[in-house]
């Protein structure tokens, strides 16, 4: 057993969290939610085909156009509907953010944005398809919801809820499958097991010396960075800020408070995502050192996400390095 | 063409309403110094067939009525004909006009939805309103809305053409069989920076509708009655898309910007020029 104390439970075979982006709809369509999904030419990979397959009528295909799909879902959603529209990270927003700032954002259109393909973790199809920047244009957006699930548990959880209210939702999903942080076992400890809440953070672990504020795919090796840090003697405390906007800074405010020293990491541009989600909160509220993991502003490339992740410093071990930097600045 | 007879009362009934459209544009473009007349002249017999000729289903009473007919202003910045058409139908008090721009009015520069009730769509960035009618008509088809109810108009302008958003929804429209959604074209040939065919040619325009899949219909904007028959025409279609071509003069009415269109895209006149536009109005139109 780890200093986290979940590792003994069997793990579940490693998931996408956009693999939980089908299944959710299917399962809010059987539940007779009055949903609609737009898919703009990558249904296969956003995992939209599942509701095709499972409710024909409910699903509809623009072609590669998303300034038109984003146009429709507002329309959509102007008859009452809860529109879901999916595409890839880089098209959603990246091709139609003024649709979405007019007519999802100003309007406050029920139209929930769920784009796959997040972050450089893609991999091999290099720079203009991986997205580092999105979570800075909607976040932008007064009113917008933005979530970064950290797996496909979590995933699964956010969709679902964004359908309980009528306001517009971003949630970002990724392509590579990765380890099941919330393992759903009943001899695990309730922390790990928190439904997804928006607008909370979930917190992992409990220590005093620093507090590690990771989302999306850098909650699990943030994880394993306070699993490093616990054998140096040092205790991080783990927040898991799947919200970024509404962002909960209650909590941000209380670990600072509490450990008085913070690292945040990220899938994305240091600039304009979690960290300076958090870096504005602990400025105006409780200024105490502060490190950012995120992709230091360069483009991605070429390679497996992996080998991707080790370029731009995304990393347990680089995690580890900026808690002692931000611990050695107290 | 006409599909319809109507009565003396009736056409001299609608003549009044674009007088009346027309002043309270000049009236608060004027009140604002600032806004659109030119766009909204030239647009003036389209919403007052649509309002006033017995084409658009709506309740002033009841904004949200969910098998209203929906009016989309696509060319979101000529907001004075539309809320000088809501307030003669109805949706709100007159009193509110001078209001138009002003900081905390509901009568924005650029169309917000709800703001005023009637208004349906945000807009002011062009080239969004006939990707929302798609949407609009495919929830009324889920929706189950019966043949004729739940008619979507959208008015949208020749140079908003330019921009491709247009294109991918009129592609969807007729692939989705969309027969609820007529497009008004206002062929008024001008645009911000100038005559359309210099700044950015679109003919010819009703082929490429026709190209798309749409009925096309080519009708002179300014003979209300002659809108208002293609309009009745084109709701009454269940076969494709519609669309009308409406020729037109921007500026219409008020001879110093007709004759000068590309001046008075986007100001409001002065004292002087108010006396003598509201003049010429009255006289109707020659």
């Amino acid at each position: 057993m780890t200093a986290s104390g979940w590792s003994a439970v069997p793990e579940p075979p490693p998931a996408a969290t956009r693999e939980a982006y089908g299944p959710a709809l299917v399962k809010l369509a059987d539940a007779g939610y009055d949903i609609v999904a737009l898919d703009a030419d990558l249904s296969a990979s956003t995992g939209g085909n599942k509701l095709a397959a499972s409710h024909p009528d409910r699903w509809f295909t623009v072609g590669a156009a998303e300034q038109n799909m984003i146009s429709i879902a507002a329309g959509l959603a102007s008859t009452g509907k809860t529109v879901y529209a999916a595409s890839f990270a880089v098209f959603m927003p990246g091709h139609c953010f003024d649709q979405i700032r007019v007519q999802i954002a100003q309007q406050r259109m029920n139209v929930k944005l769920v784009a796959s393909h997040g972050g450089i973790s893609v991999g091999e199809d290099g720079a203009s398809a991986q997205a580092i920047e999105d979570l800075a244009l909607m976040t932008s957006l007064p009113g917008m919801n933005v979530v970064v699930p950290s797996d496909a548990v979590e995933a699964d959880q956010a969709i679902r809820r964004a359908a309980e209210d009528d306001e517009p939702w971003y949630i970002r999903l990724g392509r590579p499958k990765l380890p099941i942080v919330h393992l759903l076992d009943p001899s695990v400890e309730p922390k790990h097991q928190r439904s997804f809440e928006l607008g909370r953070a979930e917190v992992i672990h409990l220590e005093d010396d620093v507090t590690l504020i990771a989302c999306g795919l850098m909650l699990e090796p943030t994880i394993r960075a306070a699993d490093l840090l616990a054998q140096a003697g040092i205790g991080a405390r783990v927040l898991n800020m799947a919200t970024i906007k509404p962002l909960d800074e209650a909590e941000v405010i209380q670990a600072a408070e509490e450990t008085g020293a913070i690292v945040c990491a990220e899938e994305h541009n240091v600039i304009g995502g979690l960290g300076s989600a958090v870096a504005r909160t602990l400025a105006r509220h409780c200024p105490v050192p502060m490190e950012q993991v995120g992709i230091e502003d360069r483009f991605g490339q070429s390679g497996t996400w992996t080998a991707l992740l080790e370029e731009y410093g995304l990393t347990a071990e680089s995690v580890v390095a900026a808690a002692k930097r931000a611990i050695a600045r107290k | 063409m006409t599909t319809s007879a109507s009565t003396a009362a009736e056409t001299e009934a609608l003549l009044e309403v674009c007088k009346r459209i027309r002043r309270h544009i000049v009236e608060m473009t004027h009140a604002a110094q600032s806004g659109h007349p030119g766009g909204s002249l030239s647009a003036t017999e389209i919403f007052a067939a649509l309002y006033f000729g017995g084409v658009a289903r709506h309740d002033p009473a009841d904004p949200q009525w969910d098998r209203r007919d929906r009016v989309i202003l696509s060319k979101g910045h000529a907001t004075p004909v539309v809320y000088a058409t809501l307030a003669e139908a109805g949706y709100f008090s007159t009193d509110l006009i001078p209001t138009f721009r002003s900081l905390g009015t509901e009568l924005q520069g650029h169309v917000v939805r709800n703001k005023p009730p009637g208004v349906e769509m945000s807009g002011g960035a062009l080239g969004m309103g006939l990707s929302f009618a798609v949407g609009v008509a495919l929830g009324h088809q889920l929706d189950g809305l019966a043949e004729d109810e739940g008619q979507i108009f959208v008015v949208v302008g020749d140079g908003e053409l330019n921009e491709g958003q247009n294109w991918e929804a009129i592609m969807s429209a007729s692939h989705f069989g969309l027969h609820r959604i007529t497009a008004i074209v206002d062929r008024n040939h001008f645009q911000n920076d100038g005559p359309g065919d210099e700044i950015m040619r679109i003919d010819p325009v009703g082929d490429k509708w026709a190209a798309f899949g749409w009925g096309v219909q080519y009708v002179n904007g300014h003979d209300v009655e002659a809108v208002r028959d293609a309009l009745l025409l084109a709701r009454a279609r269940t076969d494709a898309p519609q669309v009308m071509i409406c020729e037109t003069v921007k500026g219409r009415g008020v001879s110093f910007m007709a004759e000068n269109p590309a001046g008075w895209h986007g100001k409001g006149p002065s004292d002087e020029q108010l006396s003598q536009a509201l003049e010429e109005i009255d006289g109707g139109l020659t």
